[in-house]
């Protein structure tokens, strides 16, 4: 990673050159009144037959020649108002016809990089790409740039975030990728058949409409049923295996990479230093092939999951990489059998660890769940008790991160909890120093 | 209680107190009066003891908002805020200073003429829910000064 001459770089004090986004853009935002219409005829399918025998050529001709053009100019102006910008600290993004909204986003508060490309994207060559900061949101995303322009903007944003000089910024280009764990289809596919919900939404897809069949005989109420169950079901198992397809997660100086997406290609970057929260899910029946599932917390970022489906050791190895110096704790400590009072048979599920680097709850007799916190990570600590809980001396501790996530370590003993209260507010203190900085790349 | 030996908690000021129990009268008392006098015109006098209802839970009221309000306690810690309240549902927190956020001092009206701030600390958690209701505005804004100075003296983010 080298600092090239700069030769194209910014001179000093010139204005901020803004960019637009691709020319293709319009396209987008010319749907939005045929599918106005293709909304309206669905949800009163009656009234629009109705009006649609009243239309004569004419008048749908005529109804075409001012649609279309509306259609294309508000395309066209709301592209053509869409600027953005990236300079030394920010992105800026100025948009609005009418409502004119300017965001800065300052790069030093980034949190993620998206690259998106759903399919009609993919095949005109474009992609979306998306800032995660904290209060940003689908407004904020640059939708569409050319696919070559939104890695190189990526490159760029990420280079100028960890703190490169802006002059060489430019110039640092894709950082290097290696590829620490790829999910089989076969194993995703497996996965998938492993989990209860898909067996319970595609069993209600089935059985709702047949007893309302038997129930109603009437065809209307059948489909209105059982075509949102039916849907429901589709994303709960095609939908998670489209998506989730040839998932892999690699690791760049840039920070993790997650690409995914067999129609949908999306490519998240999560820079070093980000991860509020780790989650290592096992359901049931996973358990006899020692998978698990991980899942990630980072603030602003929607996209959940960090693994779908890996073996535990694989998974192990990128949460190594993930958190570094991060090991998952073995053995977790229950709670006093006392606990049982306050929650029966459950409370054996419930575990605490803390190790030098993290602190880990898990819970879930049936589907067991570990939530790791770095140190470093921990917002405020809380320590609550209820009457009952009280009573059986034992008392909760809650760790508060800034994605928004609250990890209890539940029915601890009373005196351990008090002094893990105090314990981890000096650990999430002295854990802040050894972190990396937000400019990573800065020493 | 968890604070550790030579903690010096503060407490909250009597005026919370007193304006919480005046609410607590004013409010109870319209509403026995209320029932009392509705009831024992329209479907006569026996009825009217149903006013005996706000009434006690004025009484029980009273008694609850003075063992809330003891409940209430925060220690300015060498690195963090620590506060502590509740009566039967505890809950202790602890907000390292380099957290923080924001902080924000608001007074309605009705706390205004009583002389009353209350202290809200933000992290980038919302679930942090580190209040300190109704203190003395010059104690208010004090904390105020000195959690902001200290929080960015120990600056850290997310």
């Amino acid at each position: 990673m080298s600092a090239p001459e700069a030769e194209g770089g910014i001179p000093e004090g010139q204005e901020v050159a803004e960019r637009r986004l691709h020319p293709v853009t319009p396209l987008r935002r010319a749907w939005a009144p045929v599918a106005l219409i293709a909304g309206w005829a669905a949800h009163d399918p009656d009234q629009a037959q109705e009006q649609l025998t009243r239309l004569t050529t004419v008048t749908l001709l005529a109804g075409l020649a001012v649609l279309l053009p509306a259609a294309a100019l508000y395309g066209f102006l709301s592209w053509w108002f869409t600027h953005y910008a990236v300079t030394e600290t920010e992105l800026r993004i100025r948009t609005g016809l009418f409502f004119r909204r300017t965001a800065h986003i300052r790069l030093d508060r980034l949190q993620a990089v998206d690259i998106n490309r759903p399919l009609l994207a993919r095949v005109a060559g474009v992609a979306k790409l998306r800032l995660d900061a904290i209060g940003t949101d689908k407004k904020d995303e640059l939708a569409y740039l050319s696919e070559d322009e939104a890695r190189a903007l990526r490159a760029e944003l990420l280079a100028r975030a960890a703190g490169f000089a802006p002059r060489t910024a430019r110039e640092v280009g894709e950082a290097p990728v290696r590829q620490l764990l790829h999910v089989p289809p076969g194993m995703l596919a497996v996965s998938l058949l492993l989990i209860g919900s898909t067996w319970g939404s595609l069993l209600s897809a089935l059985a709702v409409p047949t007893l309302l069949w038997f129930g109603t005989h009437s065809v209307w109420s059948v489909l209105a049923t059982g075509l949102p169950l039916a849907g429901g079901a589709a994303t709960r198992t095609a939908g998670r295996f489209v998506r989730a397809y040839d998932w892999t997660v690699g690791e760049s100086p840039d920070g993790l990479r997650i690409d995914h997406g067999l129609l949908d290609r999306a490519h998240e970057t999560v820079p070093p230093g980000r991860v509020q929260t780790l989650r290592i899910v096992e359901p049931l029946l996973w358990r006899r092939r020692g998978w698990v599932r991980v899942e990630l917390d980072v603030a602003g970022s929607s996209n959940p999951v960090l693994v779908p489906v890996a073996p535990r050791a694989a998974a192990e190895l990128v949460i190594a990489r993930v958190l570094p110096g991060v090991t998952v704790p073995t053995s977790l400590s229950r709670p006093p059998r006392r606990a049982g009072w306050c929650l029966p048979l459950w409370w054996r599920g419930h575990g605490l660890a803390v190790t030098d680097s993290v602190f880990a709850a898990g819970r879930g007799l049936l589907r067991r769940r570990l939530a790791l916190v770095p140190h470093a990570k921990v917002q405020s600590v809380r320590l609550t008790q209820g009457p009952w809980e009280r009573f059986r001396k034992v008392a909760d501790v809650n760790v508060d991160t800034g994605a928004n996530r609250t990890v209890r370590a539940r029915l601890r003993d009373a005196e351990e909890a008090a002094a893990l209260l105090m314990a981890q507010a000096d650990r999430s203190r002295t854990g802040r120093r050894d972190a990396l900085p937000d400019r990573w790349m800065v020493p | 209680m968890h604070g550790g030996a030579g903690t010096v908690w503060t407490g909250l000021p009597p005026g919370l107190l007193r304006m919480r129990r005046l609410l607590l009268v004013v409010w109870l008392g319209l509403l026995a009066l209320g029932t009392g006098l509705l009831l024992g015109l329209l479907a006569g006098p026996a009825w009217a003891l149903f006013a005996l209802l706000p009434l006690a839970s004025m009484l029980w009221g009273w008694v609850l908002l003075g063992r809330n309000w003891r409940s209430w306690r925060y220690t300015e810690r060498a690195d963090d805020l620590l506060i502590s309240r509740g009566v039967l549902w505890r809950e202790e927190t602890v907000v390292p200073y380099g957290r923080m956020q924001l902080v924000e001092v608001t007074s309605g009206p009705v706390a205004r003429h009583f002389g009353l701030a209350s202290v809200q600390l933000h992290t980038a958690a919302a679930a942090t829910d580190a209040t300190i209701p109704g203190l003395d505005p010059a104690e208010a804004e004090r904390l105020r000064d000195r959690l902001t100075e200290l929080g960015e003296a120990r600056s850290a983010g997310l």
